[in-house]
C-alpha cells in the first residue's frame, strides 16, 4: 500500500525533477524526496494520464528485489511478477521496459552486466508465464540510477531490483 | 592549423659547439636553416653515465626523499616574457612536485645576472640552495605570438649542462611547453619515460544519487585546461583515449539505448560504434588503435566481443554464461585480461587476443574487477572488494606478486599513466543513511602506494581515463 501510494507521487515528483537540475538537499526532507521519487521508472517519466499510474495501482508494486550479486528470482517476488504477467497480458497494445538496477557494492562495468542479468532474469519469468516476448524490452542501470541514495544495507537492499516501466506500444 | 600537439622540441647537444651560434638565430632563420638541412627535428643524446649515476632516482624503490631542484624563473626581456616565464616555470614546479620525486625549489634573485643561457649560472650563488640540479632558460614571444624558449638543466655540483633544449610552440600552448619541460627533467633524472604531458578524460558528476547528472569532461592531467565534451542530457559512462589521441570512445544512453560511441575530440563528433543487438560496454582500444573490445549483452548475459574499426568486421571472444567483462588489452596487443564470475565470484582472467588459452589469475580473498594492464606490460592493476572496504592493487599478469596501492569505502577504475608508473582512480566517500554528505573524486598514487594525491576537478568525478603521452610535432608539420 505504502508502496503504492509513493508510486503516485513519483509521477509528479519526477516530472518537476526533470524540468529543472535537482538541487542538493539535506538531512530528512532530502530522504523524503528520494523514497518517493523511487516509485517511478528511471526512465523518462510518461505524461499524464498514461498506463504506467494504471498499472502500478493494478498491480501495487512496479518493482522486485534480488538478493547481493545475484539475479534469481526470489520466491518472495513471484506473486508481484504474476500480476505483472496478468496486466501485460490483458493490455496487448502496451510494452514493457524492464529496468536492471544494481546497488553500489560493486564494480560499475560488472554492475551494468548484473543489471542486465537481473532485467533479463524477470523477462524470462514473464515470457515462461506465457507473455509475448514482443512485448518486452530490458534495460540496465547498472549501479547509476539507485532508488534510493542511502549507505547501508537496507538502502542497497531497495537499489538491487528490476523495475517495470509500462508505455503504449507506439510511444516506443 | 596545427591543435593537436602544439610543442616542437630541439634538443641541442652541451658538446656541441657550434649550436650556439646558431641558437643565436632569429626563430625564423633558426628553422629556415634547419629546413633546407632537412631536419624535421634533431634528437641528440649527451647523456653521461658518470652525470647519471651521481644525478638520479630509482623510481622503483619505495619511499625515497624527495630530490631538491632549483627552478630559475625563465628570463625574458618584456613584461609579458617574464610574466610567461614566471607562469611556466610555476606549472613545471607543480609537475615535479606532485610526481613526489622532486622538492623544486623555486629561485628568482640569485639569477638576475643571466641575460642569456649563454652565460653560465651564477654558481657561487647557488650553493646556499644546497641543491643538486638547477633548470635555466630564457623565453622569447616573437611578433606573430608565438614563443621560442630555450632551457638547461644544470648539475650544480660538477657545473655541467645535462640537458639543453629549444621548444617553440604558440603562446596558447605555454602550459604545454611547460609540462614538456617537466618531462625532459623527469626522464633525465629519472631515467624512465615521464607522463605531464598528456590528458584525462572522465566524467564529471552533479546532482543526488537518484538522479545523477554525468558529463564527460577532458582536461590536463594537472586539472587545467579544463572542458566538458557533453551537456549532461543523457548518462554517459566510462571514457576511454584512443592511443592515437583524437578520439575518445564512451558509453551513452542517448534516447535510452545504452551504447558504445566515438566522440572526436577536437571537431566534437561523435558517432554510434555500430548497430548492435544488445548493450555495449567496458571498452578498450588495442594498443595500435586498429581493433577495439567491449562487452555485450545478449539474453541477459554479457560477453567479450572484438571489433575491427576499419571493416567494421565484430568476433566474439568468449562465450559463457557467466558476467564476461572489463577487457583490457596487453601493451604488445597480444593478450587481454577481463573479468569473470564465471568461478562464482568476480575473478581476473587472462586470454590470448582471440579469445583462447583463458586462465584465472587472481585467487586472493576478496572479488578481483577492472583489470587494467599496464602500458610497460609488467603488471595488471585491479580493482578489489573484500569484507567491505575496496582496493586499488597491481598484480604480475601471471598473478604473482599482489600488492594493495590505495583503499576506501569504494574505490575503483584504476588508469595508468603511459610511463606505467602512475595510477588514477575514484575513490567515493560514503553519504549517511539519509544520502547525505559523500563525495567522488580522482586520485593519484604512484607504484609503491606512497604518494597518493588528489586531482582537482570542478566537480565530482569518476571513470578516469589516462592519455597517451601527447607527442611533438615535428617542424615541417606546422612551417
Amino acid at each position: 500500500m505504502r508502496m503504492r501510494l509513493l508510486s503516485v507521487l513519483a509521477a509528479v515528483t519526477l516530472i518537476t525533477a526533470c524540468e529543472s537540475a535537482p538541487r542538493k538537499t539535506t538531512g530528512v526532507t532530502d530522504t523524503v524526496n528520494n523514497m518517493s521519487s523511487s516509485g517511478g521508472p528511471t526512465t523518462v517519466p510518461a505524461p499524464a494520464g498514461v498506463p504506467q499510474g494504471e498499472f502500478e495501482l493494478a498491480v501495487s508494486q512496479d518493482r522486485i528485489f534480488f538478493d547481493f550479486d545475484k539475479y534469481v528470482v526470489r520466491p518472495d517476488a513471484k506473486l508481484v511478477l504474476t500480476r505483472w504477467v496478468d496486466w501485460i497480458k490483458q493490455h496487448p497494445q502496451h510494452l514493457m521496459t524492464l529496468e536492471g538496477h544494481a546497488d553500489e557494492r560493486g564494480t560499475r562495468e560488472y554492475n551494468l552486466a548484473l543489471g542486465e542479468k537481473r532485467a533479463n532474469a524477470v523477462k524470462e519469468f514473464l515470457i515462461a508465464h506465457g507473455v509475448s516476448p514482443d512485448q518486452i524490452t530490458t534495460l540496465s542501470y547498472g549501479k547509476e540510477r539507485p532508488a534510493v541514495s542511502g549507505t547501508g544495507e537496507t538502502a542497497w537492499a531497495q537499489n538491487r531490483r528490476t523495475v517495470a516501466a509500462v508505455s503504449m506500444g507506439s510511444a516506443l | 592549423m596545427v591543435k593537436f600537439f602544439p610543442v616542437m622540441k630541439q634538443e641541442v647537444p652541451s658538446q656541441w659547439g657550434g649550436g650556439y651560434l646558431r641558437l643565436s638565430l632569429s626563430p625564423s632563420t633558426w628553422i629556415l636553416l634547419l629546413r633546407s638541412l632537412g631536419l624535421a627535428i634533431i634528437l641528440f643524446f649527451c647523456i653521461q653515465d658518470t652525470v647519471i649515476a651521481k644525478l638520479a632516482i630509482d623510481v622503483s624503490r619505495g619511499y625515497t626523499q624527495p630530490m631538491p631542484i632549483a627552478i630559475a624563473n625563465l628570463l625574458g626581456t618584456s613584461k609579458l616574457e617574464s610574466q610567461l616565464g614566471h607562469s611556466i616555470a610555476n606549472v613545471i614546479s607543480a609537475d615535479l612536485e606532485r610526481s613526489g620525486l622532486f622538492r623544486p625549489i623555486t629561485v628568482i634573485n640569485s639569477l638576475k645576472k643571466i641575460d642569456s643561457l649563454r652565460l653560465q649560472p651564477m654558481f657561487s650563488d647557488m650553493k646556499a640552495l644546497n641543491t643538486q640540479a638547477l633548470l635555466s632558460g630564457q623565453i622569447n614571444i616573437g611578433e606573430k605570438g608565438d614563443i621560442r624558449l630555450e632551457f638547461s638543466l644544470w648539475e650544480l655540483s660538477s657545473r655541467k649542462k645535462l640537458v639543453q633544449e629549444v621548444l617553440f610552440a604558440s603562446t596558447e600552448h605555454w602550459r604545454r611547453v611547460a609540462h614538456v619541460i617537466a618531462d625532459s627533467i623527469y626522464t633525465y633524472i629519472t631515467g624512465e619515460d615521464s607522463y605531464f604531458n598528456t590528458r584525462v578524460a572522465y566524467i564529471a558528476e552533479s546532482g543526488l544519487p537518484t538522479h545523477r547528472i554525468k558529463r564527460l569532461a577532458i582536461m590536463d592531467q594537472d586539472g587545467a585546461n579544463h572542458r566538458y565534451l557533453s551537456e549532461g542530457s543523457w548518462l554517459v559512462l566510462t571514457p576511454r583515449f584512443s592511443p592515437t589521441m583524437h578520439e575518445i570512445t564512451y558509453m551513452s544512453y542517448f534516447r535510452n539505448v545504452p551504447q558504445l560511441y566515438l566522440l572526436d575530440i577536437e571537431t566534437g563528433k561523435r558517432k554510434l560504434l555500430g548497430a548492435f543487438p544488445g548493450m555495449t560496454f567496458a571498452p578498450c582500444f588495442s594498443p595500435d588503435g586498429s581493433r577495439m573490445i567491449m562487452s555485450m549483452a545478449q539474453q541477459g548475459n554479457s560477453d567479450i566481443y572484438e571489433m575491427d574499426l576499419r571493416t567494421r568486421d565484430v568476433r566474439q571472444l568468449t562465450n559463457h554464461p557467466a558476467i564476461d567483462t572489463s577487457p583490457s588489452y596487453s601493451a604488445d596487443g597480444l593478450r587481454i585480461t577481463f573479468n569473470s564470475d564465471r568461478s562464482g565470484t568476480q575473478q581476473i582472467y587472462v586470454m590470448n587476443k582471440d579469445g583462447s588459452d583463458v586462465q584465472r589469475i587472481s585467487f586472493g580473498d576478496g572479488r578481483y574487477a577492472t583489470s587494467v594492464w599496464s602500458p610497460r606490460g609488467d603488471l595488471i592493476a585491479f580493482t578489489k572488494f573484500k569484507s567491505g572496504r575496496f582496493y586499488i592493487g597491481v598484480m604480475r599478469p601471471d598473478g604473482s606478486g599482489e600488492r594493495q596501492l590505495a583503499e576506501g569505502f569504494l574505490v575503483e577504475s584504476p588508469t595508468w599513466a603511459p610511463n606505467g608508473r602512475v595510477l588514477m582512480f575514484c575513490r567515493e566517500i560514503a553519504r549517511d543513511v539519509h544520502g547525505g554528505g559523500g563525495s567522488t573524486r580522482l586520485y593519484s598514487v604512484d607504484l609503491t602506494g606512497y604518494n597518493e594525491r588528489l586531482v582537482a576537478t570542478p566537480q565530482d568525478a569518476s571513470d578516469p581515463s589516462w592519455s597517451p603521452l601527447l607527442s611533438l610535432q615535428p617542424l615541417s608539420n606546422i612551417f
